[in-house]
C-alpha cells in the first residue's frame, strides 16, 4: 500500500451490510480477479511497447466497476461493454487464454484476429462484441432488454460507456427509448473523467453526469467508482430493482484514469503533474488491499502469492498464444455474410 | 392469388410473417396506430399487439440501434425508417455496427434484421422525401440490398428477407405503392434473394433496372418493339449481393447495355455494373455502355419531372446506343 492511498471508511458490520453475508470471500475473490487485472494490463502494455502485440487498451483504475459488474450480474444478464470492460467477460469465466488469443489476433481467435486487440467478443458469457466506435453500444442494450421483456426473462442489459460517450447521439437515444419502453437496462457511466485529451469539464456543462438521467425520467446515482464494496453493492441493488420492477437505471461510476487513453496516447501534453498523485491515491487495487489488510483478511505473504498466481497466469497465456500462429488467409473471406457469393480474395497463393 | 398493390402486399408480408414466427417485431415513427405514414404497416398493431409493433421516439438511430440490440438477443426485427432520406442518423449504426457484427466476432454475433425504408422520387417530395440512397450500402461489405418492383416480388422479397441470416436494406419504391398492382401469392410466398428477373426478353440490348424504373424501361422497349430494336429487361431485385452471373448473360447474349436508376449518376450503382461489364464482358460489347439517371444535383421539387428518368429519355438512349454499333 502507498503511504498516500485513502482508506475505504468501511468497519466489517458495514462491509456485512453492503456485500452479504458471505462478503469475506467476496473481496478476496475481487482481489484475485483486481490483481490478474493490474498484472494482465502491465505485463500487456510491455508486449506492445516490445512490438509482440499490435495494440492495448489499459483499463488500470476501473477494475473495481469491472469486476463487482462480473461478480454481480447474474448468468442470464449481458454485458454490453465500452471500450474498458473486457475483465468483465474474465470475471464472468471467458477463459484467459482465449482473450490471450485474441490480444494476439492470432488462429485461435475466437474473432479470427479482425478486432484490434481489447475488442473480444464472448458469446458464452453474453458479452457482446464492441466496435471502436463511442456510444453505438448504447442502444444495443436496450434492443436486448426489449428481447428480455418480451420473452418475460429476468435478465438485465449492462450498457458500459464512458464520459466522453454522454456526448453522443446514442447516449441521448438509448436513455430516451429505454426509458419510454420500460426496458431493464443498467447504464453504466463509467466516467473516468478524460475523453483522450478532453476532461470531463470540457465535455460537459452539468457538475454531475447523473445529473443527465433526469432529463430522461431514469433515477440515477453517483457511485465512487474506485470503491470495490460501493460498486458492488450499487450493482447488487441496482440490478435488484430492474429486476422487481423492470426499468431503467443510471450508475455513474466516478474513477480517475490512471493510464493514457491506449497504447498509441501520451498524457504528458495534456495532463497536469497534478492528475497521478491524486489518481494514485484512489488506486482501486490499493483501496481495497489496504481495507483487507486493515481487517486482517490479507497477509504480506498472501497477497505475494496471489501477485505470483496472478504472473505465472498471464505468462502461462502469453506462452501459449505467442505460439499460435496469424489467423489462415482464408478468414479474410469468411463471416461477412451468411449466404451468398464469397467475397473475391488474394487466393491461396499469396505470399 | 390476390390482387393487390405494392404497398399493400407488403401489408400482408409482414402480416404473414408476424402470423407464422412470433419473434418478428415491428418498431418505427407512427407505424402503430397510425398504421404507417404510407400505411404499410396498417392493421398490424392492432392484430399483433403493441408488443410487436411499437411506436418509437424520433431517432433514427435509435430505432436501429435497438433492431441491432433485439437481433443480438434472436429476435427478428423489422425496423421502418420512414423515408430514405432520413436514415442518415442511423448511417452509423447500419455501417459501423449492422454490417460488421458478423465479421467482427468470428460469426457469433450475427446481426440479422430488415430494415424496410420507402425510396425515389415521383411524389413530389422534394429534396427530403424522394432519394435513392441504394448505392451508400450496396458499398458496405456485410449488407444486403434489396428493391422490389412488384407486388409479388415485394412480399416475396420481403418474406426471403425476414428469415434469411443476413441484415437487409429492403427499400420499397414509394412512387409505386399504389400505382402498380398485381397477382400476389397467398401464404408464406418467398422469392428467394440475389436472383435477377428477365422480366422481358429481347435480343438486340439489355435494360437493366431496379424498382420503380422497372416500368419505364418496360414502356421504353414496348414503344421501340414495333420499329425499333429487341429490347431484353433485367429487373435486379437484389442489389447486394449482384447476381453478377445473370446481368453478364443478357449482356453477353445482346452485347449492349444501358442502365436505369433515379439515383445521381456518379458512383451511382450503375458504374458498378458498367465497371463489371468492362471487366468481365468487354469483348461481347458491341458498343459504349450507357447511363440513363438522375442528374449530379439535389433531388429537386417544381422540376423532379425533368429529372427523373422517363421512358423517352430510355428510348433515346437506347437509340444511341444502337447507333453506336
Amino acid at each position: 500500500m502507498s503511504a498516500g492511498t485513502v482508506p475505504l471508511p468501511y468497519d466489517r458490520a458495514a462491509i456485512g451490510a453492503a456485500l452479504g453475508g458471505d462478503w469475506e470471500e467476496t473481496l478476496l475473490a475481487a482481489h484475485h480477479w483486481m490483481t490478474l487485472a493490474r498484472e494482465l494490463d502491465s505485463r500487456m502494455l510491455g508486449l506492445q511497447r516490445q512490438g509482440r502485440i499490435g495494440f492495448y487498451g489499459p483499463a488500470t483504475g476501473q477494475e473495481a466497476v469491472s469486476v463487482a459488474a462480473g461478480l454481480a450480474s447474474r448468468a442470464e444478464d449481458w454485458v454490453v461493454p465500452g471500450l474498458r470492460e473486457q475483465l468483465v467477460a474474465l470475471v464472468r469465466g471467458h477463459s484467459l487464454t482465449r482473450y490471450m488469443h485474441h490480444l494476439f489476433a492470432n488462429d485461435r481467435d475466437p474473432a479470427r484476429g479482425r478486432q484490434m486487440p481489447c475488442h473480444p467478443s464472448a458469446r458464452e458469457v453474453k458479452y457482446v462484441s464492441m466496435s471502436s466506435v463511442v456510444g453505438t453500444q448504447i442502444t444495443h442494450a436496450v434492443g436486448l432488454a426489449y428481447g428480455l421483456k418480451l420473452h418475460k426473462e429476468s435478465g438485465v442489459a449492462l450498457a458500459f460507456f464512458g464520459d466522453g460517450a454522454t456526448s453522443g447521439n446514442d447516449f441521448h437515444a438509448g436513455l430516451n427509448f429505454a426509458a419510454v419502453l420500460s426496458l431493464p437496462v443498467l447504464f453504466c457511466l463509467t466516467n473516468n473523467q478524460w475523453a483522450i485529451s478532453l476532461p470531463v469539464e470540457r465535455q460537459t456543462h452539468v457538475k454531475e453526469l447523473a445529473q443527465k438521467a433526469a432529463a430522461y425520467g431514469i433515477a440515477s446515482r453517483r457511485v465512487d467508482g474506485t470503491d470495490f464494496v460501493a460498486c458492488y453493492s450499487s450493482f447488487t441493488q441496482g440490478l435488484e430493482a430492474i429486476r422487481t420492477a423492470p426499468g431503467p437505471l443510471l450508475c455513474e461510476f466516478t474513477l480517475f484514469r490512471m493510464t493514457p487513453h491506449s497504447s498509441s496516447d501520451d498524457p504528458s501534453r495534456y495532463q497536469a503533474p497534478s492528475w497521478m498523485p491524486q489518481a494514485l491515491a484512489h488506486d482501486p487495487v490499493l483501496r481495497l488491499e489496504e481495507l483487507l489488510t486493515r481487517h486482517g483478511l490479507l497477509s504480506e505473504s498472501a497477497q505475494r502469492s496471489m501477485k505470483e498466481e496472478a504472473a505465472r497466469l498471464v505468462k502461462e497465456a502469453i506462452a501459449e498464444a505467442e505460439a499460435v500462429g496469424p489467423p489462415a488467409p482464408d478468414s479474410l473471406l469468411t463471416d461477412v455474410r451468411a449466404s451468398g457469393p464469397r467475397p473475391e480474395g488474394p487466393g491461396p497463393e499469396v505470399p | 392469388m390476390t390482387e393487390l398493390t405494392l404497398v399493400q402486399a407488403i401489408n400482408r408480408g409482414l402480416q404473414q410473417a408476424m402470423h407464422d414466427d412470433a419473434d418478428v417485431v415491428m418498431l418505427g415513427e407512427d407505424i402503430g396506430l397510425n398504421g404507417g405514414v404510407f400505411r404499410a404497416t396498417d392493421g398490424l398493431q392492432k392484430e399483433f399487439g403493441a408488443e410487436r409493433v411499437i411506436d418509437t421516439p424520433l431517432s433514427e438511430t435509435g430505432i436501429v440501434g435497438t433492431a441491432v440490440g433485439m437481433a443480438l438477443y434472436g429476435l427478428k426485427p423489422v425496423p421502418e425508417i420512414q423515408f430514405q432520406d432520413f436514415i442518415y442518423p442511423a448511417f452509423d449504426q447500419i455501417v459501423s455496427e449492422v454490417a460488421k457484427f458478423r465479421y467482427r466476432s468470428g460469426g457469433q454475433y450475427p446481426c440479422h434484421l430488415v430494415i424496410r425504408s420507402p425510396y425515389g422520387g415521383g411524389v413530389k417530395g422534394g429534396l427530403y422525401h424522394s432519394q435513392s440512397a441504394e448505392a451508400y450500402f450496396a458499398h458496405t461489405a456485410g449488407l444486403k440490398v434489396v428493391i422490389p418492383s412488384t407486388p409479388a416480388d415485394a412480399k416475396g422479397l420481403l418474406l426471403s428477407s425476414i428469415y434469411d441470416e443476413d441484415p437487409v436494406l429492403f427499400f420499397e419504391p414509394k412512387r409505386i405503392y399504389r400505382a402498380v398492382s398485381g397477382e400476389v401469392p397467398d401464404g408464406d410466398h418467398r422469392v428467394p434473394l440475389g436472383v435477377a428477373k428477365v422480366v422481358r426478353e429481347g435480343t438486340d440490348l439489355s435494360l437493366f433496372a431496379y424498382g420503380a424504373m422497372v416500368h419505364p424501361a418496360l414502356q421504353a422497349a414496348e414503344t421501340l418493339a414495333s420499329d425499333g430494336p429487341s429490347v431484353e429487361v433485367v429487373d435486379l431485385r437484389t442489389l447486394s449481393p449482384l447476381d453478377e452471373k445473370a446481368v453478364l448473360a443478357s449482356v453477353e447474349k445482346t452485347g449492349r447495355a444501358v442502365i436505369v436508376h433515379e439515383a445521381p449518376r456518379f458512383c451511382g450503382y450503375g458504374a458498378e455494373l458498367a465497371a463489371l461489364f468492362a471487366e468481365k464482358a468487354l469483348f461481347s460489347l458491341k458498343a459504349p455502355v450507357a447511363r440513363v439517371t438522375g442528374y449530379d444535383t439535389p433531388f429537386p421539387y417544381a422540376l423532379e419531372h425533368l429529372y427523373l428518368p422517363n421512358a423517352a429519355r430510355i428510348v433515346a438512349a437506347v437509340r444511341t446506343t444502337m447507333a453506336a454499333g
